[in-house]
């Protein structure tokens, strides 16, 4: 310790020195100059699609100065379910969540809006689809941005030789490949009928009525097409409507062509059907198309993936979107917007349709007619279709338009599967009415 | 009785030592010895289970938004559903027939095993363990594809005799059934290890005492061994009825409450309307409701147990 004593003066000239020194220094970057960015992405089915969404982060977090960390968390077993939990709870995690459907709403108060860049976004690709607009939108707050990772349409994929012999629709002819569909015969009857064909023939059609997403998606569009709503959008009982005992006709003539053990489907259960060969058709992304390509290729051959049939109140088809959120804790949100806004240019999202093989679906209008689904094979045109190219379908989602919090409970409560099954195997109309409307009565808790 | 024994020796020796000492008495004390070196265990305890238990009790007070105190309203609110009466209903029959299912036959394969001669009985037992030992998650994936709705093995057997297929996951009776087998099967042989290990510390002089006395088979099992294993077999089926009550990974891989929500329990009913349905508040109070059912006949079987062990 020195015993000197700093004059003022003394004091006044080296601080001023020292400021000056480092207000005239150069900023040095470092190589994470930009802070920490965490995201936790869905885990893809497709092998090697992650592949793309790691290259894609990288390449942006390189150029940004951003440390990036990206987790992939399976859906096997609802992981991510119990992770969004999870972080929601502890108000800690990723800075950036993956969000499957119907969880930015169920997570709203926690989500970032993200309109600023939505609008650009929107701009550059085109305008989003109606099931977007419903799960990702909450009184005109964005709540993520939707993301072509995940995202899919789950309508038919039909073996083209069954259908043509046994219930003689040629479904190429129906959606040829590279033009408009000529489809105008695809309806709610005429798919019956082809159900009782394949189904005398041995070769049911695959739909379950399980209480797994498969299945409720497709009960979800069948509903629509007679627009049979059972919690309307504004939120009041629609249970015992006309609409909602078509439906309910509908599938009381359908099950007996099924086959029998479809109470018990999961997800897994059509694509093994269609891929062993066993059934005509059944309601899917083109994920069993993949599989039936490298397992069995002589199945992968016939299979083409086109749109549902039409009911008295439209064509409907299920559409399941992911959305990537920021959310509110995380410490880095311009970071995170500008990495969303780096994966939302058509290369990064072309890059990542192409990872998947087609399987994931972007959004955004001006980008359903990539190379990808065009190009694919065997045979040549089996996913041209599968995008909606032409928009002749609408794409929803089971149980809307209830109000998102209230649909998600009616979804995943399977109620739409479970009134069908009840009704088809011999419960009473208005039993099998009022169970759904005591059941939906206790959706709407708030 | 070695710390009682301790303590007094300590407490004359007090009186002669200055007060300053006693934390070097208590620390020298077998029972502080072993409350420190259990402590490590007490606090995980305290971090990964009763916190959580509070944090679910205060959950299950909460609305749906998680914004508003209800009180008991999420109770009130399941009792007026059909469903989780169901549930209920569900819980009880799948726990209570599958403990009474795995003590049956844990007692009578551990009889068999206590049979066999001590040379090969390590052989046995280790077998027997082997659906105790994996993790269940695996092995009921195997059990799926055995009832595989589509390409069921099980069927694909029976089919060789001209019978079935019997929807083993498809229809309400079959479903309840195959998830009430496959907990059994798993189960069981806890149950095995525990008697096996009480019928080994039966006295031989009993059965020759009763033997002198003319007693049957029958006899020997009802005077002799089930007085003897009473307390194992309580503690047993206490532990096992809280295990089995909670179950969920059996229902969720098998049949995921389905058809129809027959073969839901609280805990798979619980995750399906708290994280799927995202209703955290009531998923916590489905869970929590099977916290006094269980309580009811902890206390009861402990009771009987300390009740006899002051008879002895």
């Amino acid at each position: 310790m020195s015993g000197r004593r700093l004059t003022r003066r003394e004091f006044v000239a080296s601080t001023a020195v020292t400021s000056a020194a480092l207000v005239a220094a150069p900023y040095v970057r470092s190589a994470h100059a930009a802070g920490k960015l965490s995201i936790g992405f869905w885990d893809h089915w497709v092998p090697g699609a992650n592949k793309a969404s790691t290259e894609l982060c990288n390449e942006w977090a390189a150029k940004e100065k951003v440390d990036l960390q990206i987790d992939y968390i399976t859906s096997q077993g609802n992981k991510n379910l119990v992770t969004i939990a999870a972080e929601a709870q502890a108000k800690s995690g990723h800075d950036i969540f993956q969000m499957p459907t119907w969880w930015c709403h169920s997570n709203s108060d926690l989500m970032e809006p993200v309109n600023d860049i939505m609008e650009p976004i929107i701009k550059q690709n085109g305008e989003v689809n109606g099931t977007v607009k419903y799960l990702g939108n909450l009184d005109g707050k964005w709540m993520g941005v939707p993301a072509c990772v995940g995202s899919q349409i789950k309508g038919p994929c039909s073996r083209i030789d069954l259908m043509k012999k046994y219930a003689g629709i040629d479904v190429q002819e129906m959606y040829p490949a590279g033009s408009p569909p000529k489809a105008d015969n695809w309806n709610t009857d005429t798919f019956l009928k082809a159900a009782e064909a394949c189904h005398k023939a041995g070769y049911p059609f695959g739909i379950g009525l399980g209480e797994t997403s498969d299945s409720v998606d497709t009960a979800g569009a069948f509903f629509q097409a007679f627009g049979a709503e059972l919690v309307n959008a504004k939120g009041d009982l629609t249970v015992k409507t006309d609409n909602v005992r078509q439906a309910l006709e509908f599938y009381k003539k359908l099950v007996p062509f099924l086959p029998p053990d479809v109470a018990a489907w999961d997800d897994a259960s059509n694509n093994k059907w269609l891929v062993a060969g066993k059934g005509a058709m059944i309601m899917n992304p083109p994920s069993a198309w993949a599989v039936a390509k490298r397992d069995a290729p002589q199945v992968a051959e016939q299979l083409w993936t086109h749109g549902f049939p039409v009911g008295p109140k439209g064509r409907f088809a299920p559409f399941l979107p992911f959305f990537w959120s920021i959310w509110t804790f995380s410490k880095n949100k311009e970071a995170a917007k500008s990495l969303l806004v780096h994966l939302s240019k058509p290369s990064s999202i072309e890059k990542m349709v192409d990872a998947s093989g087609g399987y994931d679906l972007p959004a955004f209008e001006n980008l359903t007619t990539l190379k990808v689904w065009a190009e694919a094979e065997p045979p040549k045109g089996t996913l041209y279709h599968y995008p909606n190219p032409y928009h002749h379908q609408v794409l929803s989602i089971a149980a809307s338009p209830a109000p998102p919090k209230v649909a998600q409970q009616i979804y995943f409560q399977a109620t739409q599967t479970k009134m069908c099954l009840r009704y088809a195997h011999g419960e009473k109309m208005e039993d099998t009415l009022a169970w759904a409307e005591g059941e939906c009565e206790g959706f709407l808790r708030s | 009785m070695a710390d009682v024994a301790f303590q007094q020796n300590r407490i004359a020796r007090a009186t002669s030592t200055r007060r300053g000492s006693s934390l070097r008495y208590a620390l020298k004390r077998k029972s502080t010895a072993a409350f420190l070196m259990t402590l490590p265990l007490i606090l995980l305890i305290a971090i990964l289970v009763v916190y959580p238990a509070f944090y679910s009790l205060h959950l299950a007070t909460l609305n749906k938004s998680m914004q508003k105190f209800v009180g008991l309203g999420n109770f009130q609110f399941l009792f007026r559903r059909e469903t989780f009466w169901l549930v209920v209903k569900q819980s009880c029959i799948f726990a209570i027939t599958a403990v009474i299912f795995k003590a049956l036959i844990g007692f009578i394969v551990a009889h068999f095993v206590h049979n066999i001669p001590a040379k090969g009985q390590r052989k046995w037992r280790g077998m027997l363990l082997v659906p105790w030992v994996i993790p269940p998650a695996m092995s009921t994936l195997a059990w799926l594809w055995l009832f595989d709705p589509s390409y069921s093995a099980f069927n694909y057997t029976l089919s060789l005799f001209g019978i079935g297929p019997i929807p083993w996951l498809g229809e309400a009776g079959w479903a309840r059934f195959s998830v009430i087998l496959v907990n059994i099967w798993y189960g069981a042989p806890f149950f095995m290890i525990m008697y096996l290990a009480a019928l080994k510390s039966v006295p031989d002089q009993l059965y020759e005492a009763a033997a002198i006395d003319g007693a049957n088979w029958w006899q020997r099992i009802w005077y002799v061994t089930l007085p003897m294993m009473r307390n194992i077999i309580a503690i047993t089926t206490l532990f096992s009825l809280i295990v089995t009550f909670a179950n969920f990974d059996i229902v969720r891989i098998l049949t995921n409450g389905g058809p129809l929500d027959r073969t839901h329990l609280f805990a798979t009913w619980a995750f399906r309307v708290g994280i799927e349905g995202s209703d955290i508040p009531l998923g916590a109070s489905v869970s929590l409701f099977m916290f006094p059912i269980l309580a009811i006949a902890a206390i009861f079987i402990l009771r009987d147990i300390s009740k006899r062990g002051n008879e002895a």
